[in-house]
């Protein structure tokens, strides 16, 4: 194998597997020039070993040195003692093994074992060696960005990606929009997994900006075959000149009490409500409870009601309060013509990407509400066709992957038992939907959910009980930590977890300018050519 | 003939670690710190001037003082021209290394010089293949001397230094190597350090 010849920085001179190993620098490489997040490679004896800097330190080799400090604005003096009396030292997290034994040679880096002998060859890690590990693009693996320093491409597998749910987090302002704009490209370039992206801010379908003001092209104007963009809200939608494909309409008919139940602290309900409402629903029948409750009038044949129900007049004013809240939301109706979850399952099953719109409904209550209500039926629906699929040979639906923000409201440790989102999150990749989550609270969701996330991306963060909860688990968490709260405020991110082999940070690929856009046209429109070849072949034999 | 004029003297004492030699000149001592060579075939052994001395040839007598009506210091060699017959230049060098069959080793040789060797000034180009390892340097700091070890370590390193083209990054190596040797004696590595300092 040639190697590239990458400067030397040093040699390991102590450490271990749990805590990482302890470089000492040589003379020639200076501690300024190190920087935390980098990759080093270590030549042990058999196998090499790739790394990441984790901490910068200085050492003296004797302790007289501290005290009665050389004087060093002599040259020959400063020259003499750098590396020798005085040295840096670097803390590497040895993560993988490359080449060397057979099986990575095979099956491509290994998680390590074991750490590099005493006083093992450390170097910069070359272009080559970072493409070794994170893959260059091709039909599986997306671009993402770039290392710290470095020209190489860092790829996530998407269809590793999509087979757990996964989360991208940072505090507001960091970039996750822009990051999830950018895996939700990837998903579809790649053609891995149809997504249904819940937009409370109006950001991926079509136009959003950045933060510096400027319009910023979302997934619509760009593959405008493949994304058809819903909305609630037609109106803002006509205003902001978005060509929408269908506008969603709920019925009463298709809230259940379950939906009634997770909204019961922004409705503001009691337990008793909530009881209530399942009494109320076992009374009129499901589809027609809600009608039937808000249509109830002061007078005996209520009173009579709820006496039969032993439902306490309290209870009832405060849900009917709470059901008037929803009887405000404009998109609700009594009766509507269309179902929104089969038209939404049309499309998706026609490979298109849906992005729901929320428009001025912007509160929680109606965010909550639809995605909750929606990704249960749909999810329902997988489930259905799955096990068809299972029994029958049949072909299993396309992989999808719903895309949900401020996801501590449905994923909290009250709630996240008892909506679609936490089922989905725990039960992973059985019925071949997953979750993206975005948030910026991650301490706000709940540990097992988290536990269960396949692959993290994440921005800055700082509070500690956030980075606690993303790091939960991860090995080298201290260290990790330590990167983490060192990232830049913007463009930078951590990733780590199923779809890449080891945690990196990035800078986040350029998205907004003429120029990313021709990129991500001309890689998906190479690969839609691929695909409609392919279907010919397999149409004509 | 180039060796005959680097010849400097020749050995009279000698031991397993250090021999002694007499000048062929009076005064004409090589430098202090400076390296020499003499042989024993098949063997060359490498040493560094330590010490000289300059002492009458008898030890019973000592020499007097004569200059009292004299002008000047070379009237009185003039006015007594027996006297650099009486006295005698010697010096003394350390061994710290030897070449046999062509091959350079930065340790004791097997066997002691022979007496009434030649001794010899090494070349520069010697000086620099001898210098291109600074293993002599722990021979020059284990062994007891009567001049302070960071005098002859410093006046050996400054005077292999001028074999080198690029002097600076020579000193700079041997402090560095000096730094690891002496690194539980801080004060002695800083003496030293200053006397190499251009």
């Amino acid at each position: 194998m040639t190697r590239e010849k990458e400067p030397r920085l040093g040699i390991v001179i102590s450490g271990s597997l749990a805590k990482g190993v302890d470089v000492r620098l040589d003379s020639s490489a200076s501690v300024e020039d190190m920087a935390v997040g980098r990759y080093v490679t270590i030549e042990g004896q058999k196998q090499r070993f790739f790394g990441m800097i984790t901490d910068v330190s200085l050492g003296v080799i004797d302790q007289k040195l501290t005290l009665t400090p050389p004087d060093v604005s002599d040259q020959f003096t400063a020259e003499v003692l750098a590396g020798t009396s005085t040295y840096g030292m670097l803390h590497v997290l040895p993560m993988l093994t490359i080449g060397g034994d057979v099986a990575t040679l095979l099956e491509g880096p290994q998680p390590v074992k074991t750490v590099p002998s005493h006083f093992s060859t450390v170097k910069l890690a070359s272009q080559r060696d970072v493409e070794l590990v994170f893959g260059s693009e091709d039909e599986k693996k997306f671009y993402i960005g770039t290392p710290l320093d470095m020209e190489t491409k860092v790829c996530l597998d998407l269809e590793e990606f999509v087979k757990r749910s996964n989360g991208i987090f940072g505090k507001s302002g960091t970039g996750k929009t822009f990051l999830t704009r950018l895996l939700l490209i990837g998903m579809l370039q790649k053609g891995k997994a149809v997504s249904l992206v819940f937009d409370m801010h109006n950001e991926y379908g079509w136009e959003g900006s950045s933060e510096r003001g400027r319009k910023v092209k979302a997934l619509k104007q760009l593959f405008p075959e493949k994304v058809a963009v819903f909305t609630l809200d037609e109106e803002s939608s006509r205003r902001r000149r978005v060509s929408t494909d269908f506008v969603v309409r709920i019925g009463y008919d298709e809230i259940e009490p379950e939906d009634i139940a997770l909204l019961r602290q922004t409705l503001n309900l009691t337990d008793a409500s909530v009881q209530a409402v399942y009494q109320l629903c076992r009374e009129f029948g499901d589809k027609r409870w809600i009608q039937a409750t808000l249509e109830l009038e002061a007078g005996e044949d209520t009173r009579g009601l709820l006496d039969k129900l032993t439902i306490h007049e309290s209870t009832y004013r405060n849900l009917r309060r709470g059901l008037e809240m929803l009887r405000r939301l404009p998109f609700l109706l009594p009766h509507t013509p269309d179902n929104p979850v089969q038209r939404i399952l049309e499309f998706l099953d026609r490979g298109t990407n849906v992005v729901l719109e929320f428009g001025r409904y912007t509160d929680i209550t109606a965010y909550i509400l639809v995605a909750n209500l929606l990704t249960r039926r749909l999810h329902s629906q997988y489930q259905e066709r799955m096990e068809q699929a299972m029994g029958e040979a049949a072909a299993p639906p396309h992989p999808l992957v719903i895309t949900i923000e401020e996801a501590h409201k449905f994923l909290n440790p009250e709630v996240a038992s008892q909506t679609i989102f936490g089922t989905i999150a725990r039960e992973m990749r059985k019925y071949n939907v997953t979750l993206l989550v975005i948030d910026q609270r991650p301490s706000g969701i709940d540990d097992e959910v988290m536990s269960q996330i396949g692959t993290k991306i994440t921005c800055l963060l700082d509070s500690d009980r956030d980075i606690d909860s993303v790091l939960a688990g991860v090995p080298g968490k201290s260290e990790l930590r330590a990167v983490l709260s060192r990232l830049e405020p913007r463009q930078q991110a951590l990733i780590f977890g199923h779809a890449v082999p080891m945690p990196v940070v990035i800078r986040i690929r350029e998205y907004g300018s003429p120029q990313s856009y021709h990129d991500f046209i001309s890689k998906g429109e190479t690969e839609s050519k691929k695909q409609a070849e392919k279907d010919i072949e397999e149409l004509w034999g | 003939m180039a060796e005959l004029a680097d010849r400097v003297g020749e050995v009279i004492e000698a031991s397993t670690t250090d021999f002694v030699a007499q000048c062929y000149e009076l005064y004409q001592s090589p430098p202090l710190g400076s390296l020499v060579k003499t042989k024993a075939p098949p063997i060359e052994l490498y040493g560094v001037v330590y010490y000289a001395t300059t002492t009458s040839l008898d030890p019973g007598r000592r020499p007097i003082a004569r200059g009292k009506d004299e002008a000047s210091e070379e009237d009185i060699y003039r006015q007594s021209p027996q006297l650099s017959e009486l006295l005698r230049s010697e010096f003394s060098a350390l061994l710290v290394g030897h070449k046999q069959d062509d091959k350079l080793h930065h340790y004791l040789p097997p066997r002691p010089a022979r007496i009434h060797s030649f001794v010899y000034l090494c070349s520069p180009e010697e000086m620099k293949e001898f210098s291109q390892s600074f293993n002599f340097l722990t021979l020059l700091l284990n062994t007891r001397l009567p001049i302070s070890q960071d005098e002859l370590i410093a006046a050996c390193l400054r005077h292999l230094s001028q074999a080198h083209e690029d002097r600076h990054a020579f000193l700079v190596a041997a402090g560095k190597e000096l730094a690891l040797l002496l690194s539980g004696q801080f004060d002695q590595f800083k003496a030293t350090l200053e006397r190499i300092k251009e």
